[in-house]
């Protein structure tokens, strides 16, 4: 059959087979999407009208939404790439001869499964001023800090972040890592490539669709820490750890429909350039590999 | 020579070990902690949230971190379950949102997966990226329309404002689209010579090809659904309805002297289904990335 007939025929199945889900997609996320758009371009009273774009401008001039969306950039600017290298050094390590390989793993990977409400008394023992975490630090004559109170707190979010998530990565690299076939690496060796120039040149270069989807799961899962500070420090955390999530949230509460909306659209373009960003450095990748 | 590589063996895995160890250390406290009596607990954390000022030049005012408890209790596993019966309402509350939650996105996932990745119609990129956005948008970000969305549909503080939502969400789609689309095509010409129809093909042999994804997709969308708070918190005014991990959030902040033993037991489940399903919840996330 020619590739059109195919085509054709194909679709009325694919209409079938999606049909359960593009109706409950639509319902539930696209048609929010495009309400929330079309929100954020009106203005708050009940016959609304069109104001172009007042709302952005006056979110933009908003300085809690600055601190927000700075605070959020920060988080994700910091955390994915610190992320990555660890969860690839890791998943190196673990890649080597070490006993106990898959004991390891599974404590690894175990984080992830743990429910956020389950440990935030963990990290109130561990991070209160009277907590742990000083009372170990003061042994070795360190001033005390108020972790979740201070600037520290950024540092504690990024903390718990990396625990959480670091194992689901080295899954993902360890993976990726196998697939390298090991004759790569014992002909560099006999050309004279040190390690650096094999990592370089074999490791990263292989492991780039990996590092793709790692990238992007890393991302989605930087967003997800919010549930971890805000159960530990609610609606108004320390400002350094103030995310655009935690602007959302309350101006739902205040019923700031206007912000919200403006907000989560400038939010949607934004995550929006970074996927398209990466989907296009992947494919100039992959005809760079062919 | 060989007794330097047996060294750098033992070295590095006493290295990863000491990491592992700083990773499992909060569940390890919490499930040790969970036997001590609500008066060990009062004593070693009522330093907890005292004021500043109070304890600054205090040297002694820190908490006290217990790995093993003096006596051995189940007074706060007794509490829980039996005096205080709220916990295992609120319990099967949580089981009876997750578990149509992921039966329903698994089946619908499933099928919508099969058209992204075996077969061909106009517009499949376009859609497949629409469905990839909304899996990367913070929930924060259709609050407002989905809030409005579920008031029209008349799904306000009702379970099915949280529970369809959950089943028509992009993850399961994108993942089980990973598990497929290396699953060659000549399986399904050979089906189709034989007579078998999209259907058929679907339910005999792609279906059964896929388990490890459907696996390791159930035990992801159990972390995630088990977990949630945000969403109860917003679609169910009723404090009568909330999810266990909400109620949990909740007493962590109050009764402390119970809180470790409600997040023993609300951790659980989870714990023993990861630890019984490795082997799929690894091959399924390594399957659905290798093939990025």
């Amino acid at each position: 059959m020619s590739i059109k007939g195919r085509l054709r025929k194909d679709a009325t199945v694919a209409g079938m087979f999606l049909l359960p889900s593009i109706i409950g997609f639509s319902l539930f996320y696209i048609i929010p999407f495009a309400m929330g758009v079309y929100y954020s371009f009106m203005d708050s009273s009940v016959n609304s009208q069109f104001v172009g774009l007042d709302n952005y401008r006056e979110l933009i001039a908003s300085e809690s939404f600055q601190k927000a969306a700075a605070n959020t950039f920060y988080f994700t600017g910091v955390s994915v790439p610190v992320m990555l290298a660890l969860s690839l050094g890791l998943a190196m390590l673990l890649n080597q001869n070490v006993y106990f390989r898959s004991w390891l793993r599974t404590a690894y990977v175990l984080p992830l499964v743990v429910p956020v409400a389950s440990v935030i008394l963990i990290w109130q023992i561990l991070l209160d001023w009277n907590g742990s975490l000083n009372a170990w630090l003061s042994i070795f004559g360190f001033e005390r800090v108020d972790w979740m109170k201070t600037d520290a707190a950024r540092t504690v979010v990024i903390v718990v972040y990396l625990w959480k998530n670091v194992g689901y990565n080295i899954i993902l690299f360890l993976a990726g890592l196998q697939q390298i076939p090991k004759d790569y690496y014992e002909t560099a060796q006999i050309e004279g490539a040190g390690r650096f120039r094999q990592f370089g040149s074999i490791t990263l270069v292989y492991l780039t669709p990996t590092m793709f989807f790692v990238i992007i799961m890393s991302i989605i899962n930087s967003f997800k820490v919010f549930r971890e500070t805000y159960l530990i420090a609610g609606d108004y955390p320390h400002d350094s750890i103030y995310m655009l999530q935690h602007y959302m949230n309350n101006m739902f509460m205040s019923l700031d429909v206007q912000k919200l909306t403006a907000a989560a659209t400038m939010m949607v373009g934004c995550i929006l350039l970074i996927v398209i960003l990466l989907f296009m450095l992947e494919r100039r990748f992959r005809q760079f590999m062919e | 020579m060989k007794s330097t590589r047996v060294l750098q063996k033992l070295a590095l895995t006493v290295v990863m070990t000491v990491i592992a160890v700083l990773l499992l250390f909060p569940l390890v406290i919490t499930f040790t902690n969970s036997f001590m009596t609500e008066r060990e607990i009062g004593i070693n954390y009522k330093q907890i949230g005292q004021i500043n000022e109070v304890t600054a030049g205090n040297r002694n005012s820190f908490v006290n971190l217990k790995l093993v408890p003096d006596v051995i209790s189940l007074e706060q596993y007794g509490k829980i379950l039996v005096s205080n019966s709220i916990f295992l309402v609120m319990f099967w509350r949580s089981v009876f949102l997750v578990v149509p939650i992921i039966a329903g996105q698994t089946l619908v996932a499933a099928l919508a997966a099969y058209a992204f990745s075996k077969l061909q119609f106009r517009g499949r990129e376009v859609l497949f990226l629409v469905y990839l956005l909304t899996m990367l948008m913070p929930f924060q970000v259709t609050l407002v329309p989905n809030y409005i969305m579920a008031d029209r549909l008349g799904l306000l503080n009702s379970s099915n404002a949280i529970i369809l939502p959950g089943i028509f969400a992009a993850f399961g789609v994108f993942m089980l689209r990973q598990f497929m689309l290396p699953i060659p095509y000549s399986y399904i010409e050979a089906a189709k010579l034989d007579g078998a129809g999209h259907l058929r093909i679907f339910s005999t042999i792609i279906f059964p090809m896929i388990k490890p994804g459907l696996a390791a997709l159930i035990i992801l969308l159990f972390v995630d659904y088990w977990n949630m708070v945000e969403q109860p918190l917003i679609f169910l005014d009723d404090p009568f309805k909330q999810p266990l991990s909400v109620y949990l959030s909740n007493i962590n902040q109050g009764e402390r002297g119970v809180a470790f033993a409600a997040s023993m037991l609300y951790m659980t489940p989870m714990v023993l289904l990861f630890l019984y399903a490795e082997t799929y919840f690894i091959e399924g996330i390594q399957l659905s990335g290798i093939k990025g």
